[in-house]
């Protein structure tokens, strides 16, 4: 119930994501740079003229997905990217599997393309042997895309911590903790006696904790590998709808699946009210059933792609002043903003743990 | 600009199939070999932190109970050592009185023995002493019935010698 307040987080962050895809930057140019900003100035003294910026496909190349990994851009102007798996499946081709630099540059392989412009930009379309696009067609996309592959390298990142602090268990016994297991510790126990226990349960919290843990974790991670500009971080993984709505569902399941007869009744057949209301009140118990889950997808999605879009936009100042002054006063913000990051991405991490465990609790918790 | 805002709220299924996948991995792996050891391992530190405190806090009452016993039998000690040396002396005392009463009693019996003996001795003594009074009278009146009938004079003479004579023989 305490989560519906939250839903005016939709709202800001729609309206960052409307204003920086509306505001009308001037110039049809291809940005000189996507992202390594370094370079830039120096291509717009050399070309003065060109000083027009788009900083849309800019920002939202970043935060979109791919599929491939776009590492830089050389000075004259070509392309560098890890290529990635691409898995596709149709009724009337079948399952094929290449490498998305086949794809690259609208090149036409096996039947598939990947659009540089319009509406279907950026995701695989059928075409025919004259290379025009079927619409319409229903295309299973298992591609390991750019987001895939981050949330790939977060969770060996993860595994390899935990496994090592384990692992230190393991061979100090219960001595006082040290190095990675002294750092991991605390946070490890944060989440039990502050999160999964007051909000659980003492008889209850222990078959909740790999999952509280696990999702807490993987979205710190995320969160904070996001903010590294480079490989493999700066994909924005838990800025992802998807991604947040995959976490979201999982608390879900979670929840009813551990809801006891007392969590069922209250939806069903809440105790102390009137008789009367109890019909009206089982769709508004049903509706909050699923709110929460949207409410913890969309606070997810929207924080750490407002977060993405604000640092992307405060670089793009530069570009789209095209000149050095700028650069200072947009370093400056964007430090600023990196750090504000930080703290969302604990904050949004604790917040999505602490509700999933809020919504557990209440899933489990005895008559009274 | 609205399209691309709607592909970006819009979830791709291959990133749901791949995140759930991911995910459901992670999760596995990681509760079998980070979270259980680590758990399981931070739940014995803690349940031999508090057993090592109950422990320390056991041995401290021990101590105390000890202190407390030693004390109790030092004390005790004292107090039999109090006892004992009040007994000793007035054990001490009673001898001593004992022994001052029977040394009296002793001294007044050969006192009143002393005392008879003298008494017996002056007895004694009287008695010879009157029975040479009356033999040295007898003597003497025999001998002054023997003088006057033939020297008048000579008596008294004769009488004050054997008065000398009876002094010194009484001395």
């Amino acid at each position: 119930m305490r989560d519906r307040g939250h839903y005016s987080f939709l709202w800001p962050a729609m309206i960052v994501i409307a204003l920086a895809l509306n505001t009308p930057i001037n110039g049809s140019e291809v940005p000189p740079d996507r992202g390594h900003g370094q370079d830039a100035p120096r291509h717009q003294e050399e070309k003065p003229d060109e000083t027009g910026f788009d900083a849309t496909p800019f920002i939202m190349d970043h935060i979109g997905d791919s599929h491939e990994w776009h590492l830089f851009t050389t000075p004259d102007g070509k392309h560098v990217s890890i290529p990635l798996p691409v898995i596709v499946w149709t009724k009337e081709r079948g399952l094929s599997i290449f490498s998305s630099a086949k794809l690259s540059h609208s090149h036409i392989h096996k039947g598939y393309m990947i659009p540089e412009e319009g509406e279907l930009k950026g995701s695989i379309v059928m075409v025919d042997n004259d290379g025009i696009v079927i619409p319409d067609k229903f295309i299973l996309d298992l591609s390991v895309t750019k987001t895939v592959t981050a949330m790939m390298v977060s969770a060996l990142i993860l595994i390899w911590l935990f496994v090592t602090m384990a692992r230190s268990y393991a061979r100090y016994g219960i001595s006082p903790p040290k190095g990675i297991q002294g750092f991991l510790e605390p946070v490890v126990l944060f989440i039990r006696d502050d999160i999964a226990l007051p909000n659980i349960g003492k008889q209850k919290y222990e078959q909740f904790m790999p999952y509280l843990l696990t999702v807490f974790f993987f979205i710190l991670i995320n969160n904070l590998m996001g903010l590294i500009p480079i490989a493999p971080g700066g994909a924005n993984v838990t800025g992802n709808i998807a991604v947040t709505m995959v976490l979201a569902l999982f608390t879900f399941f979670v929840t009813q699946i551990s809801g006891n007869r007392n969590y069922w009744r209250h939806i069903f057949n809440t105790p102390g009210i009137p008789f009367w209301l109890k019909p009206i009140m089982i769709p508004v118990e049903l509706i909050g059933l699923f709110s929460k889950p949207f409410a913890l997808m969309v606070r997810l999605f929207a924080n750490i792609t407002a977060g993405h879009i604000i640092i992307l936009s405060l670089v793009s100042l530069i570009f789209i002043f095209g000149s050095l002054v700028i650069a200072p006063v947009s370093v400056f913000l964007v430090l600023f903003m990196n750090l504000l990051e930080m703290l969302v991405a604990f904050i949004q991490a604790y917040v999505f743990t602490l509700l999933s465990a809020l919504f557990i609790g209440l899933a489990v918790q005895e008559e009274h | 600009m609205i399209i691309l805002a709607n592909s970006l709220a819009t979830p791709a299924i291959g990133t749901i199939f791949w995140t759930t996948f991911i995910f459901l991995i992670l999760m596995i792996v990681l509760r079998v070999f980070a979270w259980k050891p680590i758990l399981s391992a931070v739940k014995a530190r803690e349940e031999s932190i508090r057993s090592s405190l109950e422990a320390a806090d056991e041995a401290r009452k021990d101590m105390e109970r000890l202190k407390a016993d030693n004390e109790a039998i030092i004390d005790e000690a004292r107090h039999e050592r109090d006892i004992l040396m009040k007994e000793a002396r007035t054990a001490k005392d009673r001898l001593m009185a004992e022994a001052r009463q029977q040394a009296k009693t002793e001294a007044d019996k050969i006192i009143v023995k002393a005392r008879e003996e003298i008494e017996r001795e002056k007895r004694a003594a009287l008695t010879q002493f009157r029975e040479q009074v009356v033999s040295l009278s007898v003597s003497i009146a025999e001998k002054i019935l023997r003088n006057k009938l033939s020297f008048d004079n000579q008596h008294e003479k004769l009488i004050n010698d054997l008065l000398d004579e009876a002094d010194l023989s009484k001395n």
